[in-house]
């Protein structure tokens, strides 16, 4: 069944959709929005669905963003009159990698999404879910218009401010309490850590840029005579080159690793804060019920509408709190489950790249050396 | 007081450890010879492999000039080679005028007479300390010099000079020397706005890199000078190195602003500007002329773009900071045990890599970036030293010239009969006939100097280039080896998981 998940879901751009020419770029941009725009509905129904209030409600994809690789397809286009044939044509290869890559990591990310739906032993059974899955036509679900992301955006205001107040509210249970706590502080440092990691990357991939422009520089140079000299800026060049490689390696397994891994706590936190405002919400309408009935009951007007009311609010906390904490639970589980996964990986791979490079400057150095 | 300095001295050779300094013959920066004889043994294997010490080939041009000169090319320790004692900077009309004696060497020979010398001078640039207060402050560095030549009156000793002293001794250079096709080694540029902070305290680390890039830069000058077989034989170059109190220099306005590069570049213009234009007999001149734009412009690009690198690594290093400190926060609120530690593990595998990030920031500065930055200078000297010989050929063709005009006034004279104009006139061309001589000498010599010139500096830039950037990527390479440690030490946290 998954299978047909991923045929279907994270397939925006089929082979004659992304040309390898630059002129396509705008086309593929815009059938992958299209795309991501349903997931984002699945999620939206699985979050306004009451049955699943109880339930962490796996964190939506993020939008695919390909600004940073449009702004170097613009940069690439100004200055290609400023640079010889080969730089350009080295360039666009490296942008399409680049775009390759954040593509790739797009549709993985995706599918994080749908697996967890898939391995969650409630959401798996979901109408829409299946809908998704199986209609093999366009959903038509058009994306929010102005209107409706206007209403959103006050929504969240609302809850945010909701969610303040609520928070407020001590919880008898202690779990909660404990869990309330820790989710909050846990949530920001981790959206601290998310963007810090995402800036030192970027400075290792421009360093990393750096090297491929000197490897470039220096076989011009190497290639000006047959002296001894150039000999080995061209052995030297060739080193860069080698070199660079490993550390956009580097810089896209730290990225994959490591800052993927802290964004999606970061939305997977803001999830599970949710389920707790929910929970939260929940017991506030349940204790507002129960001052009501206690009204009605003293008046003794509406009893049966206050009783039926309260007993509606009652069961919806109880079965928001049961579910909560089971949920909670799996969360810690599965968080330090990935992380464990996720660093032991990091340092796999550092560990690799750092003795590649190792060789390779020892086996330059052995050369030049000798030659010297 | 050469004694007092003499254990300074040695001090400053032991442990001038600056892993980024150039010096001729023994660029390896753990050099750690206590005697001077272990100092000279170093650099006679240095010496014998490389080709930059040229004493014996201008000791062949020079034999006409000082015939009881005993010029001997030894390569014995005692590198006492009986040295010539010039008697000040050579002008052309000190040459003796019989064109029979400039005989061409051939390159080959060339070659092998400049492998044969070893070299005896070692300089170093160390302990800058501000001086004064204010605005009027400077920085004054202290230039200590060993040496076994006779020439100097100690074998160690030391001075303190201020930066105005070593363009001083650029300008003097510059003036005497370039007139006979010299290279001379340019000096590091001025900085306003790198002295102006110095001025104001010395403790910010922007200052404190600013004085140390220029204490290297200085050194490194100062060592290019004293390799040039006949600038070191210049008394300026004996003076700014010997005498205690040195007068301030004055004329450095012309290196202001710009500086070096935009000097040498007018000067070309002029050159440019030039109507007659040249039929070069042999080809090697523009052929090389143009290689060395080349390159210039090449190393230009280069430089450029290491400078990308320098700052890239430097942001990389601020980041990375940042991050392992908020990676830690994060570790102090993860409330499973575990994991909690491997991410403080992984903050502070973070740290180290920051450290490493700042050291190979470094590393592409001052071993990478000031070497292009300096053979971008030099180069622009090289094509000074060729701009040198155009002029000298104007000079020879303007000569030329007036000549002829003096025999056509002549002949005039003698068809209009005046006895007394005449003689003169006889008097002016038999004066102008040995000036054409002349310059076509000089001319002559100019270009051989040049040539020699050339391959010598090709010489020294080749063993520069090599071993600096040997010496960057061995520093790569011990990079990647503690790299390596931090990532095997935390990969067991991380496993450690649970």
């Amino acid at each position: 069944m998954m299978q047909e998940g991923l045929d279907d879901g994270p397939d925006f751009l089929s082979e004659e959709d992304r040309g390898s020419t630059l002129p396509n770029f705008k086309q593929n941009e815009f059938s992958v929005v299209r795309q991501h725009e349903e997931f984002i509905w699945l999620h939206d129904s699985f979050v306004e669905n009451e049955e699943y209030a109880g339930y962490i409600i796996p964190p939506a994809p993020p939008r695919p963003d390909f600004d940073a690789s449009r702004e170097k397809l613009q940069k690439l286009g100004e200055g290609e009159g400023s640079m010889t044939k080969e730089e350009f044509t080295k360039m666009k290869q490296e942008l399409e990698a680049e775009y390759l890559a954040i593509f790739k990591k797009t549709v993985a990310m995706h599918e994080v999404f749908l697996c967890r739906v898939a391995a969650h032993p409630v959401l798996r059974k979901d109408l829409n879910f299946h809908v998704f899955l199986e209609y093999n036509q366009d959903l038509s679900v058009r994306g929010k218009n102005k209107k409706e992301k206007l209403e959103d955006f006050f929504k969240n205001v609302v809850k945010s401010a909701d969610g303040v107040l609520v928070a407020g509210v001590k919880d008898v249970d202690d779990f909660f309490e404990h869990e309330k706590t820790f989710l909050l502080e846990y949530h920001n440092r981790v959206k601290d850590a998310s963007a810090k990691s995402d800036r030192m990357i970027r400075s290792h991939k421009n360093a990393a840029d750096d090297i491929n422009r000197i490897a470039s520089s220096l076989y011009t140079l190497g290639t000006q005579d047959s002296t001894d000299l150039c000999k080995f800026f061209l052995k030297v060049s060739e080193l860069f080159e080698k070199t660079r490689k490993i550390e956009a390696r580097i810089a896209a397994d730290e990225d994959l690793k490591l800052a993927d891994l802290l964004k999606y706590y970061l939305r997977e936190s803001q999830a599970a804060k949710d389920l707790l405002y929910r929970r939260s919400r929940a017991l506030v309408d349940y204790e507002n019920a129960n001052k009501a009935l206690d009204k009605a009951r003293a008046k003794n007007r509406d009893v049966l509408q206050a009783e039926t009311s309260q007993q509606l609010c009652c069961h919806k906390f109880e079965k928001i709190s049961e579910s909560a904490k089971q949920e909670l639970i799996d969360f810690k589980t599965r968080r330090v489950a990935a992380f464990r996964k996720n660093l032991v990986e990091l340092a796999e791979l550092e560990l690799k790249h750092a003795k590649g490079n190792l060789q390779l400057l020892q086996g330059c150095l052995g050369i030049l050396k000798g030659n010297t | 007081m050469a004694d007092a300095d003499s254990d300074d001295g040695e001090d400053i050779f032991v442990s001038n450890s600056n892993p980024v300094s150039v010096s001729r013959g023994v660029s390896q920066p753990d050099r750690v010879t206590e005697e001077p004889s272990d100092l000279f043994s170093e650099e006679e294997e240095a010496a014998s492999s490389t080709a930059a010490k040229a004493n014996g080939v201008h000791s062949d041009d020079d034999n006409d000039l000082f015939a009881d000169a005993n010029v001997e090319l030894s390569t014995d320790k005692s590198g006492s080679s009986a040295r010539k004692e010039p008697s000040g900077p050579r002008h052309a009309s000190s040459f003796t005028p019989s064109p029979a004696a400039m005989q061409p060497t051939s390159l080959e020979q060339l070659e092998e007479e400049e492998a044969k010398d070893s070299f005896d001078v070692d300089v170093a640039v160390t302990n800058p300390e501000k001086v004064g207060d204010g605005m009027n402050a400077y920085v004054a560095y202290k230039v200590s010099t060993r040496t076994s030549l006779p020439m100097f009156r100690s074998k160690v000793f030391s001075v303190r000079r201020r930066f105005s002293d070593f363009l001083g001794l650029y300008e003097k250079l510059s003036v005497k020397q370039s007139l006979h096709g010299c290279i001379i080694p340019p000096p590091p540029e001025k900085s306003v706005v790198g002295m102006t902070k110095v001025k104001v305290g010395m403790d910010d680390p922007s200052s404190v890199e600013f004085v140390e890039r220029r204490r290297a830069a200085l050194e490194r000058y100062l060592q290019r000078v004293v390799s040039h077989p006949s600038l070191l034989q210049d008394p300026d170059v004996r003076e700014f190195l010997e005498r205690e109190d040195l007068p301030r220099a004055v004329n450095t306005q012309a290196l202001s602003g710009a500086g070096f590069l935009k000097m040498i570049n007018k000067a070309s213009d002029a050159v440019n500007k030039m109507t007659i234009k040249m039929n070069e007999s042999d080809t090697w001149f523009e052929d090389k002329f143009q290689e060395v734009e080349n390159e210039e412009q090449q190393l230009r690009k280069l430089h450029v773009v290491v400078d990308s690198l320098v700052n890239h690594r430097k942001e990389l290093c601020g980041n990375t900071a940042v991050f392992a400190k908020s990676l830690a926060m994060l570790g102090n609120s993860e409330d499973n045990t575990a994991l909690s530690r491997a991410l403080s593990q992984l903050a502070e595998v973070e740290d180290k890599m920051e450290q490493l990030h700042q050291e190979q920031a470094a590393s592409d500065f001052f071993i990478f970036a000031e070497l292009l930055g300096d053979y971008i200078r030099l180069l622009g000297a090289v094509r000074g030293c060729f701009d040198q010989r155009m002029r000298a050929w104007q000079r020879w063709q303007e000569a030329q010239s007036t000549l002829q005009k003096k025999r056509e006034a002549e002949a005039k004279l003698l068809w209009a009969n005046k006895p007394d104009k005449l003689q003169q006139a006889k008097e002016e061309i038999t004066e102008w006939e040995a000036r054409v001589t002349q310059y076509e000498r000089d001319f002559d010599r100019i270009g051989m100097t040049v040539r020699k010139e050339v391959l010598r500096f090709e010489k020294e830039k080749a063993k520069d280039f090599k071993s600096q950037i040997i010496k960057y990527l061995e520093a790569m390479l011990q990079s990647q080896q503690r790299l390596i440690k931090f990532w095997e030490a935390f990969l067991p946290e991380a496993k450690a998981i649970a």
